[in-house]
């Protein structure tokens, strides 16, 4: 479930192109419209706030999806569009799959561990091989290798997948005008959309296992991939296109030659990203019967145990991990030359054919998170009650409740002008139709609900994200300590911490955004360590260097000067939290998230999960487009 | 492993190929087995013990492969039009969709019941019942509502519900008896269990919807509230429910298609009876006591033959 960002040492994955330039003026002027509209805002709020009826149970968005359930269903093996087109993708996918896991199978224990330290040490260099083993034979110590090994064909097929379309793709988009701009909106889509959502038409379309379960990963991922080429195919020197180009080279020639060579890194940190976003989408799929390691997860959260849980919850880590470090270190550096990578390469397919056994002492940490989580939930529980109440009630109850009683069209309204005012008249247009969508898919109290929960969830994630972001940047040592605990909250399925969080703040509201504010932090800490260290540090110098104190500095030159990285991690912090939504319908948090959960469960219930999922997306349009516009208009470009 | 040669070389050469249904590629049996069976395994544990027990004798006695995948009921349901599955071996009512299936779409066929009966319910823990002894008749839940209120009943009591897949008529049932209650949705199973959990540990009111058979109990003691009796026909409209749920035959149903050629693998899920307590011994030991599945299964196989082996068709 990670979203693109920006990683250390690689330009940023996010949204590119040129923004709005509406609306720029004074600052006392545009703070004056500001109040100007909050006043007009809260006069007409208290003059047509009313009490909504609930949300109809059978709305006309509901019905149009319901019979478009029962027309695919009884056309599946009937219509052409299937006979010859979703019927052969999910063949082809399947044939796919099954290759690439013959291919890891077929090596055995010690083979597949020798084959990854092999190809780790060709690429990406020593330290990075030894990682690669110790990783490799960690899940066989854990007692997962073969859902390990299931996790990771499914993950490499998907990502096979995904480079060879999203590559080209991501070329194209930066060549030629017109794809990269038609295409902007449909990638923002896809990656605002939570992957939950995805599960319903899944299997609607290409039925349970793994296919469907490659095809989701397929959707999630490829807008990273296509993204991070554009930028890096965009992002080689003109001078050096110019000069190959005025040698006689042809178009052909300057892409092979002399724009993807140059691009190298960016295109390698674009697989590393692709990697990352399937792995955890590839987990999820457990829910539509894809094998590995999520089918460990959900089984062991059916039987309330923790540590079960942990333990393949950690394996997605230690994947994650090695695949993190390997592609990024393979990113920085050659390959070895072909006279030292043969006899590595030969060494391997020598362990391949050996007759190693596959016995590895067994280790499990089910029974010591079992006994911790106990602990934690008998004796903690005191004060999570407290915090719970303390923020639902005093933040949470009172949010929600202004959002509900205000009528449809006066939040359409404000959205329209409020994102007038910071956003550019483009970017309010579509918030504003967002809203319109949301209204007209007959879920809007449910909408609001949910609003309600991810602005709390948001606030609390910027709120702890930039705090743990500036701490990390000013001490080099707590970076280093922090960041594997970073990897581990944004790898780890959100699944292994929900039980835990029920335990100790009851199926509500609030364990959903405590889920959603451990997911969504890390990107946030990541962008804003990233945009302070950014700031030159001749400026820095200059500002010390004239007497200012450490706080001066940070307020008055860092945060100031680290702004576009700022509202960058204002942005996917708020993508992030959208994610998390439906991971809340599972732990008490109800509307839109609920509504998804009910309708991939219940057949009565699909339209109008399927309704939700969309909603969702909506939501995530107009909460993107109102931020993005902000650094796009004010900030420093980023 | 193996795929449909057939649909392979329609995938090269589009043209002139009728096309691939839904099912091209699924697995063919595998050799030297006398067959393979795709048992659903529906996402609570008393299933999953039902279908522990029926996977080892059916690999271990009588010679079968089994597939098992991990689906929600209604795709499960869905799996026997696509031959995906083959059986669900433990269904609760589900009027709606055999109607749907076995009625019009005549793709399932009924297989009897389990010998398990299935309660719904709302419950609180021992401790609620032992302090305010009336709590368990509906009658005095309005008196009570206070106790059970919490940050997302919105000032009233919180009665808890679980997985949206599951069989409720709570929110009928709170509006038509004139309760002071609100339905709160946990959204899974596991969230419900962790709360009843908490609620003993923690002597923390709750009032939940719940089931049996079901591991917990063997763990932890609750009280089932009373409610107005069920009558037969009483829930008739989903909207005027006023009365209990009705206890629950459970049953098997498997595809057309399993039942027609299936052989002894059908006659064995068929013959398949046993009691609650069998279920909740099994669960014990995938819950409580960490087994897998076939350890389970295994270990109350060898326990318990006078109960399986009337189940294996003669022959065999």
């Amino acid at each position: 479930m990670t979203r693109p960002e920006l990683r250390p040492g690689g330009p940023p994955a996010g949204r590119t192109g040129g923004g709005d330039r509406w609306g720029v003026r004074g600052p006392w002027s545009t703070r004056t419209i500001f109040a100007i509209l909050v006043v007009a805002a809260a006069g007409a709020y208290l003059g047509f706030r009313s009490t909504p009826a609930a949300d109809s149970a059978d709305a006309a968005a509901f019905r149009f999806f319901d019979s478009v359930r029962e027309w695919v269903d009884a056309n599946r093996d009937s219509h052409p569009l299937f006979l010859f087109g979703v019927n052969y993708l999910r063949l082809g996918v399947r044939l796919l799959v099954e290759a690439v896991s013959a291919a890891l199978t077929g090596l055995g224990f010690a083979g597949l561990v020798a084959v990854a330290g092999a190809v780790s040490l060709v690429l990406a260099g020593w330290r990075a091989a030894l990682l690669a083993v110790a990783g490799f034979l960690s899940f066989a110590v854990l007692g997962l290798w073969t859902e390990s090994v299931d996790t990771l064909a499914l993950t490499l097929a998907a990502v096979l997948l995904s480079v060879l379309i999203g590559v080209p793709l991501g070329i194209l988009a930066a060549r030629v005008r017109w794809i990269g701009s038609a295409l902007r909106p449909v990638l923002d889509v896809m990656q605002i959309l939570p992957t939950f959502a995805y599960l319903a038409p899944m299997t609607l379309l290409f039925l349970i296992g793994s296919p469907a379960a490659v095809i989701a990963t397929l959707i999630y991922a490829v807008p990273v991939t296509i993204r991070i080429t554009q930028l890096g195919i965009a992002g080689v020197a003109p001078v050096t296109v110019e000069a190959a180009a005025a040698q006689g080279s042809t178009r052909w020639q300057l892409l092979t030659k002399v724009r993807l060579p140059m691009a190298r890194p960016v295109l390698v940190l674009a697989v590393n990203q692709t990697i990352m976003v399937a792995l955890s989408m590839v987990v999820v799929t457990a829910l539509i019967d894809a094998p590995g390691l999520g089918q460990n997860i959900v089984r062991a959260l059916e039987r309330v145990n923790v540590g079960a849980a942990f333990d393949a919850g950690l394996a997605i880590v230690i994947m994650a991990v090695v695949l993190d470090r390997v592609t990024t270190a393979a990113s920085r550096r050659r390959p070895l030359p072909w006279r030292l990578a043969v006899p590595v390469l030969a060494a391997a397919a020598l362990v391949v054919l050996l007759p190693i056994g596959d016995r590895v002492p067994a280790l499990s940490f089910a029974a010591p998170v079992n006994r911790l989580t106990a602990w934690v939930e008998l004796h903690w529980y005191a004060g999570t009650e407290w915090l719970k109440n303390t923020v639902t009630g005093y933040l949470l109850n009172p949010l929600e409740n202004l959002l509900v009683t205000t009528p449809w069209w006066l939040f359409v309204l404000f959205v329209l002008g409020f994102g007038l005012l910071i956003a550019g008249w483009r970017a309010a247009l579509v918030a504003a139709a967002a809203a319109v969508g949301v209204a007209a898919l007959g879920l809007w109290v449910h909408a609001m609900q949910t609003l309600a929960t991810v602005l709390v969830a948001t606030a609390l994630t910027l709120l702890g994200g930039v705090w743990a972001g500036i701490s990390c940047a000013r001490h080099d040592r707590l970076a280093t300590a922090v960041r594997p605990l970073l990897d581990a909250a944004q790898t780890m399925p959100s699944f292994v911490y929900l039980l835990p969080a029920v335990a100790l703040f009851g199926a509500s509201r609030f364990t959903a955004i405590v889920a959603a504010v451990i997911f969504a932090v890390p990107p946030v800490v990541r962008l804003v360590e990233r945009g302070i260290r950014d700031v030159p540090p001749t400026v820095v110098e200059a500002a010390l260097s004239a007497g200012s104190t450490p706080r001066q500095l940070l307020w008055k030159v860092q945060l100031p000067m680290a702004r576009g990285g700022l509202l960058l991690a204002a942005n996917q912090g708020i993508v992030m939290v959208l994610g998390m939504v439906v991971v809340g319908g599972l732990v008490g948090a109800g509307a839109l998230g609920y509504d998804v959960v009910a309708g991939f469960s219940q057949r009565e219930d699909f339209g109008r999960g399927l309704a939700a999922g969309f909603a969702i997306v909506l939501l995530g349009v107009l909460l993107d487009r109102l931020t993005q516009g902000f650094h796009r208009s004010k900030g420093p470009s980023s | 492993m193996r795929i449909s040669y057939v649909a392979v070389v329609c995938l090269l050469l589009t043209a002139g190929c009728q096309g691939a249904t839904s099912d091209s590629g699924d697995p063919a049996p595998s050799a030297g087995s006398k067959g393979t069976v795709n048992l659903a395994i529906n996402p609570w544990v008393g299933y999953e013990s039902n279908a522990a027990v029926i996977e080892y004798l059916l690999e271990k006695k009588l010679g079968y492969t089994v597939e098992t995948k991990n689906l929600k009921e209604e795709i499960s349901w869905q799996g026997f039009e696509t031959g995906e599955v083959d059986a669900i071996v433990e269904n609760w009512g589900h009027d709606d969709l055999k109607k749907t299936y076995i009625e019009e779409k005549k793709v399932a066929v009924d297989a009897g019941p389990t010998g398990n009966t299935g309660i719904i319910g709302w419950y609180v823990p021992q401790w609620m019942a032992d302090q305010y002894p009336d709590i368990t008749d509906w009658k005095n839940l309005n008196k009570y509502a206070g106790l059970f209120k919490t940050s997302e009943s919105g000032g009233k009591g919180q009665l808890l519900d679980g997985d949206p897949s599951y069989v409720t008529n709570d929110e009928a049932l709170v509006a038509n008896l004139k309760l002071n209650y609100k339905v709160v949705y946990s959204g899974s199973e596991a969230a419900l269990i962790k709360a009843a959990q908490q609620a003993t540990a923690q002597k923390k009111p709750l009032l939940f919807y719940f089931y049996e058979p079901q591991w917990l109990f063997a763990k932890e003691k609750y009280v089932r509230v009373k409610l107005p009796e069920y009558t037969a026909g009483c829930d008739a409209d989903p909207k005027k429910v006023a009365c209990d749920y009705p206890e629950y035959v459970l049953d098997k149903i498997v595809s057309k298609k399993f039942a027609d050629t299936g052989g002894a693998a059908y006659q064995l899920v068929k013959n398949f009876k046993w009691t609650n307590d069998d279920q909740n011994l099994v669960s014990d030991y995938l819950t409580n006591q960490g087994m897998t599945p076939e350890r389970a299964a295994e270990k109350w196989v060898t326990e318990h033959e006078a109960t399986w082996k009337p189940w294996i068709p003669a022959g065999n």
